[in-house]
């Protein structure tokens, strides 16, 4: 293909996209002028290429748009909705002739005499009247639900145009034009036509000023991705040739050498940080189209939404930009299809009659995150049960026993799809497992959240397979690691490792009060550390010696919400890191999400921080305990046969603990709710009276401390058994702890059962209901009776 | 007759060949990234000129002897399907140019996975070039699967 037509069609499409969402801004901001003017500009610089180029029937419709668009700009005529339709439906005209321009190349004009016809008609018929409104409106439909599909299929083209075009002849709004447009139409391209054909070079020179002027200040070069990726690895080679030249420099102990060679470093740096950047692109690239996508659909669908886009910059591979085009905007549609309710059905939820579509990226854990959410119905888990059970997908007894995550992710099948009645925008049941193949083709996933009657947000996450990120580097075992930046909370360094703690053999830091599990790299990696007898799970007692000799150094990481901490060998240095996909015998490892080559072209592997988190299972439990409320954070891994105990502080020196199963919920008042009933301390708790019964007053205290009476609030544990509840107050509550406690019982004490060490300190393993019936006689008795009864 | 071009290498006793055409370059020793948890057979990676490269270590895929310690290993740099993968071998060969007649299909005998890595071997004078298939040399069983969850 000609070169010229090449540019123009690249130059074409790119403006159309822009005038897409100038359009649909301008629809919400009529009056702005600047948005008008530059509407106009593209549209003229796309008749003005074409005349150039000899696409009479281009021209033409670009014409018509122009002269529409003259009228707008002079304030003669009013944007409404039907002109904004008109005007898009028009952009999705131009892009239906660009695609037939590329499938048949620069005569495509020739090709569609019909078309042209009734090209014709318009510009005669075309300033006649105004675009009825259903017509415009239904016209725009089918273009914008399948654009991309317009430039794929250049046959369905011409057909889509016409009836595009057949809308506009209503039109009274091009009046004065009226004689001009058709002899410009005509007459204009043929003597282009002919320059262009004989003489192919000559209209380059007045075309490149003419689309400068338009592109407003920003300057730009297409390059190929492949001179990129090529420009890439030599810039890797050179930055490598540069550290020898340095190494051999610093030896050389010559000043001329050693002057070049390091502004040969600083210019080779600046080089290659700039060669890495060429190839990102933030992500508001392929989100730019949503809007107009939107408004369509919510035309079409007679939906009221809005869409809000956060963390367009997020900076993506343009490989997997690409990649992942298609899979977000079927994901856009099918929650403005489904997802998101008619205006009527969300006033009778109570919510705004506008739905809110929201899509946000950000980089997480050394991935990209893209999230789709709406605030629509949300899935149906039931429904989707009772779908994939007729469609064979599942068994009833298995889709009974999912959980509704699972459930959810069910959509993902192929064949599977629960719209009640089949749209033209989804419905058909092969969109979604569609989004998931080629999400996973590029190594990423998908997951589906909802909420019945809040939402659905669906998450993609891609991998970084060439993003550059910022990323600790760290050593253990004599190589160094990258960690992302991104899941990095902060570093700790402990002078020796008294400070590390066991939960039964699983180490732990106290980091501001809080436990931090510890999870070790180089026993994770399986990899001899550097130093012997680095802490790892060993028993305390056996390690401590070595321990308590050396400094340990903690990267403090967070993984889905759950913070622990890597324990490394050394702490190096940031680096901005460009991410390389692992070859693919090394991808099954979730250790690592890819690698990466050092400034001494050396290579690293980048560490996974969720894989890692799920190798060593510090977020399998917090995700289980999420809902165990305050206390979710502190929660400990541990073995199935072990014991949650709350740890609560009895005086000063005093500590206890409660089994957590007999603990219903931890409660903090103001002492004020404090009542009385005869001499029995009670409190009125939803809506109960309960008794309170003071632990100080049970288990003396070593040194009674009366703390609770220099405080203004109580700690209460709320304990429940049958349907009777008693409070039991503690002065402080300190800790959750796994522990298979070894109890011993010592001197026998009403309300403890023995005594075990606990973080190092000896905790009273308390025999609550003993407490509770010393302190409330009968109150036991009469749960005992309640339950015999039942 | 055809013939065929391989690039010839050594490994333990044996003399092994991959076709001229599947070779990319032939590099020395290198200093390289351990993987942890990786296959055995994975040496560590290379950095080859910007691209991360994995190294094979042949003689453990081919189920041999260890390499005695200190020895340094070449890269031959192969391509695959999925992208250039690093053999270390013991020592480069010269190209030969061996008869498509010179061919014979492994015997037998020969059995286990290293079967499958060995598509024959060409009878030459007074040796046997053994042709490895790259791909299947390349292609490790799935490197691990996550121990948690």
């Amino acid at each position: 293909m000609d070169e010229i037509v090449k540019d123009f069609l690249i130059e074409s499409n790119e403006n159309l996209d822009r005038l897409d969402q100038e359009l649909v801004k301008l629809e919400s901001e009529p009056s702005s002028k600047e948005l008008l003017a530059s509407i106009f500009r593209t549209i003229h610089t796309i008749k003005g290429s074409c005349g150039f180029l000899g696409f009479a029937c281009l021209e033409k419709v670009a014409h018509a748009g122009e002269s529409l668009l003259s009228l707008l700009r002079d304030g003669k005529l009013a944007l409404t909705e039907e002109v904004t339709s008109g005007l898009l439906a028009m952009v999705d005209a131009v892009r239906c002739m660009l695609a037939a321009i590329q499938a048949t190349e620069h005569d495509g004009e020739n090709d569609y005499p019909e078309l042209r016809e009734r090209l014709k008609q318009l510009q005669g018929g075309g300033e006649a009247k105004p675009a009825s409104s259903p017509a415009a409106a239904s016209v725009s439909k089918p273009a914008a639900v399948a654009p991309s599909a317009a430039e794929a299929a250049a046959t369905v083209s011409p057909e889509t145009t016409i009836r595009i075009l057949d809308a506009g002849p209503d039109s009274p709004i091009l009046p004065r034009e009226e004689s001009s447009s058709p002899a410009n139409g005509t007459s204009h391209p043929a003597v282009a036509g002919k320059v262009a054909s004989s003489q192919d070079e000559a209209p380059a020179p007045q075309q490149i000023p003419d689309a400068r002027a338009h592109d407003s200040g920003v300057e730009t070069v297409r390059v190929g991705v492949n001179l990129l990726d090529k420009l890439m690895n030599l810039v890797g080679e050179l930055v490598l040739a540069r550290n020898q030249l340095l190494q051999f420099s610093n030896t050389a102990q010559d000043a001329g050498l050693h002057t070049v060679s390091q502004r040969m470093n600083l210019i080779a740096t600046e080089l290659q940080e700039d060669v890495m950047k060429t190839r990102m692109q933030p992500i508001g690239n392929i989100w730019n189209k949503f809007p107009r996508t939107v408004r369509d659909l919510a035309h079409s669908c007679g939906k009221e939404v809005r869409l809000e886009m956060v963390g367009q910059d997020t900076e993506l591979d343009r490989t997997i930009i690409e990649a992942i085009k298609d899979p977000l905007t079927h994901l856009v549609r099918n929650s403005m299809d489904h997802g998101i309710e008619a205006p009527e059905a969300r006033r009778r939820a109570g919510k705004d009659a506008t739905g809110v579509l929201t899509l946000r990226a950000f980089h997480e854990g050394g991935q990209v995150n893209i999230e789709i959410s709406d605030d629509g119905a949300g899935l149906n888990a039931d429904r989707i049960r009772r779908k994939a059970v007729e469609r064979g997908l599942t068994s009833s007894e298995q889709a009974a026993r999912m959980p509704d995550r699972d459930i959810f992710n069910l959509i993902f099948l192929p064949g599977f799809s629960t719209a009640e009645k089949i749209t033209n925008v989804s419905g058909r049941g092969v969109g979604m497992d569609v989004v998931k193949t080629n999400v996973e083709k590029i190594g990423g996933t998908v997951d589906v959240q909802s909420v019945a009657g809040k939402g659905t947000t669906v998450r993609v996450k891609i991998p970084l397979t060439l993003a550059i990120i910022p990323a600790l580097i760290v050593r253990c075992s004599g190589e160094r690691f990258a960690i992302p930046q991104i899941s990095l909370t902060e570093l700790v360094r402990l002078e020796s490792g008294k400070a590390i703690e066991t939960v039964h053999g699983a180490p732990v830091h106290r980091l501001r009060g809080q436990l931090l599990p510890l999870v070790y790299l180089s026993q994770t990696l399986n990899v001899a550390p550097r130093r012997t007898g680095a802490g790892l799970a060993l028993p305390p007692v056996a390690e401590k010696k070595e321990n308590t000799l050396q400094n340990v150094n903690i990267v403090v990481l967070q993984a889905e919400g759950q913070a622990f901490g890597l324990v490394v060998d050394d702490i190096l240095d940031t680096e901005e890191i460009v991410v390389k996909p692992l070859g693919k015998q090394l991808k099954g490892i979730s250790a690592y999400s890819g690698a990466t080559i050092m400034g001494d072209g050396r290579v690293a592997l980048i560490l996974d921080v969720l894989g890692l988190a799920q190798r060593t299972q510090v977020i399998a439990e917090a995700r289980d305990s999420e809902h165990d409320g305050r206390h979710s954070e502190i929660v400990k891994s541990g073995s199935d046969e072990e014991h949650a105990l709350l740890l609560a502080e009895n005086g000063l020196e005093g500590r206890v603990a409660i089994p957590l199963s007999l603990v219903a919920r931890l409660e903090e008042f103001p002492r004020s709710v404090i009542e009385h009933a005869g001499t029995q301390e009670v409190m009125q708790y939803r809506g109960q009276i309960i008794p309170l019964v003071r632990l100080s007053q049970v288990i003396p205290a070593a040194s009674d401390a009366e703390m609770l009476a220099n405080t203004n609030s109580i700690q209460v544990v709320v304990y429940a058994e049958g349907k009777r509840t008693v409070g039991l107050i503690v002065d402080r509550i300190v800790d959750i702890v796994e522990e298979r406690a070894a109890v011993e019982p010592l001197t026998p004490r009403a309300g403890v059962v023995g005594s075990f060490v606990t973080q190092r300190q000896v905790t009273d393993l308390l025999d609550v209901p003993a407490i509770v019936r010393a302190a409330v006689p009968g109150l036991l008795d009469a749960v005992a009776a309640e339950t015999r009864s039942t | 007759m055809a013939s065929q071009q391989f690039c010839t290498f050594h490994l333990d006793a044996y003399l092994f060949g991959v076709p001229v055409p599947q070779v990319q370059e032939v590099i020395r020793f290198q200093e390289m990234t351990r993987v942890p948890l990786a296959p055995e057979v994975v040496e560590g990676m290379i950095n080859l000129r910007g691209q991360i490269v994995v190294a094979i270590d042949l003689r453990r895929r081919l189920e041999l002897n260890e390499r005695a310690a200190g020895e340094l290993p070449i890269n031959v740099v192969v391509r695959t399907p999925d992208g250039a993968v690093s053999l270390l071998v013991d020592e480069i060969g010269e190209v030969i140019e061996v008869e498509q007649g010179s061919f014979e299909a492994p015997p037998e005998t020969l059995r286990g996975a290293v079967r499958s890595m060995i598509l024959g071997v060409h009878k030459l004078e007074g040796k046997l070039l053994h042709v490895l298939d790259t791909e299947k040399a390349c292609q490790l069983p799935v490197a691990e699967s996550v121990a948690a969850s």
